[in-house]
């Protein structure tokens, strides 16, 4: 299928710009000398200046990225023990229930989690603030890491353990040996995926943290709300830079992996 | 041994941390509003025992979920919900469904390239998205501006804050949930199958229709309740996108927690959007289900 | 059809003295109602080179995952040189396993995937190193020890998982459907290298295979399964010329049924009614049949005659005329339909041209047999 017509132009050219045009002008803006977001008054960067002095974003920035790797470590060691005892634990007493509790967080509207999290916090009487939101954070993004490496493991040849067990490993040496370095790729992009889960999340910080600890999130929604401001603008091309950044390093180095391997088994034809 | 310490530690974590708040909800749910800290009675006192059991569990009742029956603001913020959730999820389909076909004909080599285009918007911020569109829907904003410039409109449109924002915002935002699915699915289809098709006389729009859309149904199902799904549930788009007269239940439920403080309230309105979210993820799950099966 | 080791007798189960190196007790495994296995006896001594062999899902894999560790029998025991292994997990057992898939790691290369078990051991540098080089070397495989396992031909995937297995010199090594996946040429190069290895590193082998040929080229004893149940644990010339049942004579190469009833003539000899209008067929057995009793007399092809005119002397003969004629080059077999429909086939050596060939469709032939010739078996 590889015939383009007019129609699949059109439509992707037209649906990409969709998806781009606007964060081109949010990008745009961000250089704009006037406060007026909507009217172009001349190059500067003037509130990149503004967002660097201000106290409060930076102070949410920085327990918003320890709240994303804390919790996304986290979710990362729950989410693939969680996925490991789905494909190989066998049955166990409330296997239906267990796999219902990795499923039901993908799909439970955020207001909910929240809610019922922030509920659980109150009732225990813990103090809400960057333990909570990691607590809360781990807790969903860990069935989304368990997804993501339960998909590689389904996939993952039974006998390659049961080799590693022949000759001589226990089970936990079978799994840091053979297992884990074979889906580390799928543990690396579910650890990736919590991570940028934690870094987004405003409904869920929200509910869960105390006026100790602000993310991020929360300190956009808030400012947002008032309306449009250049300083968000900023805010937000310094995030879109850094994602695109990330994703287009991993792809290219996804890339090269696989052409380095592709090489190396050219070179291994030639010399047999 | 081992094994049980595997199995235990992730299910402790997720019974106390996903089940335990979940019933706490539902109690919640079930008791009166009160000027107090926490602001709902009963509370459960333990160290009264077997009868404090007995009492708390008496002062439990549904009247929260009668009340949401009385007043019309409730059920018509679910309903709102449904319709909102349904509209945009056809809307997202009719955007998405090309584009993902366009990207399933093109040149191997630019497909890579095409599908990190989708994938891109979906580790950037949602928020920043939603605010993206802010700037260019208001009164000011840039469409208004591009149209008026272009004579289409003699006065500038009432966009932002009206439900046609929340539309845009949904359908750009889930975009890329509903191109992957379909994407996987067209990308599966064998290309000798259209041929096949046009072979047995059919013309290219119905080989399209006959085979490429049936083939492709697996992926447009999935992609729809995926899309469908977390909207009836959104809190996001509608409170920066929408206006007073956009109605979401998810919004409801923020109010009513953060600004009345009814927590009893609160927690009934999501008991009940839980219980209309269990039918469309049923039908996912059987779904993607039937797809697995398909697929050994 | 020969034992390989058939210069030194080597019969350790002919030895009531001898110690098997692997005992099953009355092993029984069950899945679930299923009955994978049932209440199997059966003792394999070391140095021997054990062929299972046996239909598809008769059992053959459950066994080797017994012994390797890992499944447990539902019922009985299984003893390694005497030790009851029931609770001794895979990893600390003596016992090697090459996996039907190869199961190679595809993230180490070949030399890694080796030294693998023998770091578990933690076995010296040097050790290590001469020892992994030990079985690059016998395997053949030193120029591709850098390489990954997708960056070989399936061939040398086979010896690299034979390698890795070897490597820990373990008292039993578990073979698998090792030769599964290769062509026959490769196939039966292996076979011999397999025997090779087997002699120079002493070790016990049990094979699991599909192939009644290669059992029979490979073992020192075959045990034909169905169904979880041993049909017969023998030599392999036992097998072929000693079935002890028709589903053995039957499943191993081909062979030629007649039922009949048997009626004894005098010391070993019996005479076979088997159909009408047909005259008595006569045929040995040291198994006793009472007068009347069904049987199945059970005859290779290759010991069948086949004749133009009837032979003068022969304890059995039958007319017939020449059904059909398969030629596989260095042999025919001819199906020959007797009067009654019954169809016998007899072989014979190709020492002619083909053009020559004494007889064809429709010839009327004469077939005649030895009485010692056939197998008379009960069931
Ligand atoms: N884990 C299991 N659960 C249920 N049944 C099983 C399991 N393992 C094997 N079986 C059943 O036990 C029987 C024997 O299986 P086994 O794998 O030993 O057969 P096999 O002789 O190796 O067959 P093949 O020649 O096809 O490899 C089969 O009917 C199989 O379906
Ligand atoms: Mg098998």
């Amino acid at each position: 299928m590889t015939r383009l017509s007019w129609f699949n132009v059109v439509s992707l050219t037209l649906g990409f710009a969709f998806l781009y045009i606007p964060m081109l002008i949010l990008i745009i803006f961000s250089f704009n000398e006037s406060k007026l977001v909507t009217v172009w008054a001349g190059f500067s960067t003037k509130w990149y200046g503004e967002l660097m002095q201000n106290e409060a974003f930076l102070n949410a920035a920085w327990v918003t990225v320890k709240v994303a790797v804390m919790s996304s470590t986290l979710a990362t060691v729950l989410g693939t023990m969680a996925a490991y005892v789905m494909v190989r634990g066998g049955r166990f007493m409330g296997r239906t229930l267990f796999s219902g509790m990795i499923y039901a967080p993908l799909v439970m509207p955020e207001v909910i989690t929240g809610l019922s999290l922030l509920l659980l916090f109150i009732g225990i009487g813990l103090d809400r603030g960057v333990l909570t939101i990691v607590l809360a954070h781990t807790t969903f993004s860990m069935c989304y890491v368990s997804v993501v490496v339960s998909s590689r493991l389904v996939t993952f040849d039974r006998s390659l353990e049961e080799a590693a067990l022949d000759l001589g490993c226990s089970p936990a040496e079978a799994f840091r040996l053979v297992t884990l370095p074979i889906i580390a790729p799928a543990v690396i992009s579910g650890w990736l995926l919590a991570f940028t889960l934690s870094l987004d999340d405003l409904v869920i910080a929200s509910f869960t943290s105390g006026p100790s600890a602000t993310t991020l999130p929360i300190k956009i929604f808030s400012a947002v709300r008032l309306g449009v401001s250049p300083e968000i603008n900023a805010l937000s091309t310094i995030m879109i830079a850094i994602v695109t950044v990330g994703v287009i390093t991993a792809s290219l180095v996804s890339k090269r992996a696989m052409v380095r391997q592709k090489q190396e088994e050219q070179a291994a034809a030639r010399t047999t | 041994m081992r094994r049980a310490v595997l199995i235990a530690i992730p299910y402790a974590w997720l019974l106390a941390l996903f089940l335990v708040p979940f019933g706490i909800v539902l109690k919640i749910s079930l008791s009166d509003t009160a000027i107090a800290i926490p602001p709902y009675v009963p509370t459960l006192d333990l160290a009264e025992g077997w009868a404090g059991f007995r009492a708390f569990l008496s002062e439990l009742d549904f009247e929260n979920f009668v009340w949401l029956t009385e007043d019309d603001l409730y059920w018509k913020a679910y309903l709102s919900s449904l319709k909102i959730a349904l509209i945009s999820t056809i809307f997202t389909l009719l955007v998405g469904y090309p584009m993902a076909y366009g990207m399933a004909r093109a040149p191997e080599e630019w497909r890579p390239t095409l599908m990190m285009l989708v994938i891109l918007p979906f580790w950037t911020s949602f928020l920043i998205r939603v605010y993206a569109w802010m700037g260019i829907l208001s009164n000011e904003g840039f469409l208004n501006q591009a149209l008026l410039w272009l004579g289409v409109i003699g006065e500038p449109l009432a966009l932002l804050n009206t439900n046609t924002a929340v539309y845009i915002g949904i359908v750009y935002t889930y975009l890329p949930f509903m191109i992957l699915p379909i994407y996987a699915a067209l990308d599966r289809l064998d290309g000798s199958l259209i041929e096949a098709a046009e072979d047995l006389g059919c013309s290219r729009l119905q080989a399209f229709w006959l085979v490429t859309i049936p083939l492709s149904r697996p992926g447009i199902i999935a992609g729809s309740f995926l899309v469908f799904i977390p909207v009836l549930g959104e809190f996001v788009i509608p409170s920066l996108l929408g206006g007073s007269g956009t109605l979401m239940i998810g919004k409801v439920l923020w109010e009513e927690f953060f600004s009345n403080r009814d927590w009893p309230v609160a927690s009934a309105v999501a008991v009940v959007l839980l219980l209309i979210l269990v039918i469309p993820i049923v039908l996912f799950q059987r779904n993607q289900q039937k797809q697995a099966e398909a697929e050994q | 059809m020969g034992d390989i080791v058939s210069s030194t007798v080597f019969e350790p189960w002919t030895d009531p003295q001898a110690e098997p190196l692997i005992r099953f007790r009355n092993v029984t495994k069950r899945f679930g109602s299923f009955t994978a296995i049932d209440d199997l006896t059966l003792d394999i001594y070391e140095k021997e080179f054990f062929a299972l062999l046996g239909p598809s899902g008769c059992g053959k894999t459950t066994m080797m995952r017994m012994l390797a560790g890992f499944e447990n029998p539902t019922e009985g025991s299984i003893e390694l040189a005497g030790r009851d292994i029931a609770n001794v997990p895979p990893n600390k057992r003596a016992v090697n396993m090459m996996f039907q898939s190869y199961a190679l790691f595809p993230h180490l290369n070949i030399w890694d995937n080796i030294a693998f078990g023998l770091r578990r051991d933690k076995m010296p540098k040097v050790d290590l190193e001469a020892r992994v080089e030990e079985m690059l070397k016998l395997t053949r495989l030193e120029k591709f020890a850098k390489r990954k396992p997708h960056q070989i031909s399936g061939g040398q995937r086979q010896r690299v998982a034979l390698a890795r297995s070897l490597a820990k010199a373990p008292k039993l090594l578990l073979l698998d459907e090792p030769l599964g996946a290769l062509d026959k040429k490769l196939r039966q190069d292996t076979q011999f290298e397999l025997m090779d290895i087997q002699e120079k590193t002493g070790t016990t082998f049990v094979i699991v295979t599909h192939d009644q040929e290669e059992a029979m080229t490979v073992a020192s004893r075959v045990a034909v399964m169905d169904e979880g149940h041993l049909m017969q644990v023998a030599t392999p010339d036992r097998i072929y010329e000693n079935p002890e049942s028709v589903y053995v004579a039957d499943f191993i190469g081909d062979v030629n049924i007649i039922q009949g009833r048997a009626s004894a003539v005098g010391g070993e000899t019996y005479s076979i009614d088997w159909a009408e209008g047909q005259g008595q067929l006569t045929a040995t057995s040291a198994t006793s049949f009472d007068n009347g009793q069904t049987c199945h007399l059970a005859i290779r092809p290759e010991k069948v005659t086949i004749t133009a005119d009837r032979p003068e002397v022969a304890d059995n003969v039958v007319q017939g005329r020449v059904h059909d004629i398969a030629y596989l080059g260095n042999l025919s077999t001819y199906h020959v339909e007797l009067p009654n429909g019954t169809i016998i086939k007899a072989q014979t050596a190709n020492t002619r041209r083909i053009s020559r060939r004494s007889f064809t469709w429709e010839d009327p032939v004469w077939l005649s047999w030895t009485a010692t010739a056939g197998v008379l078996l009960a069931n």
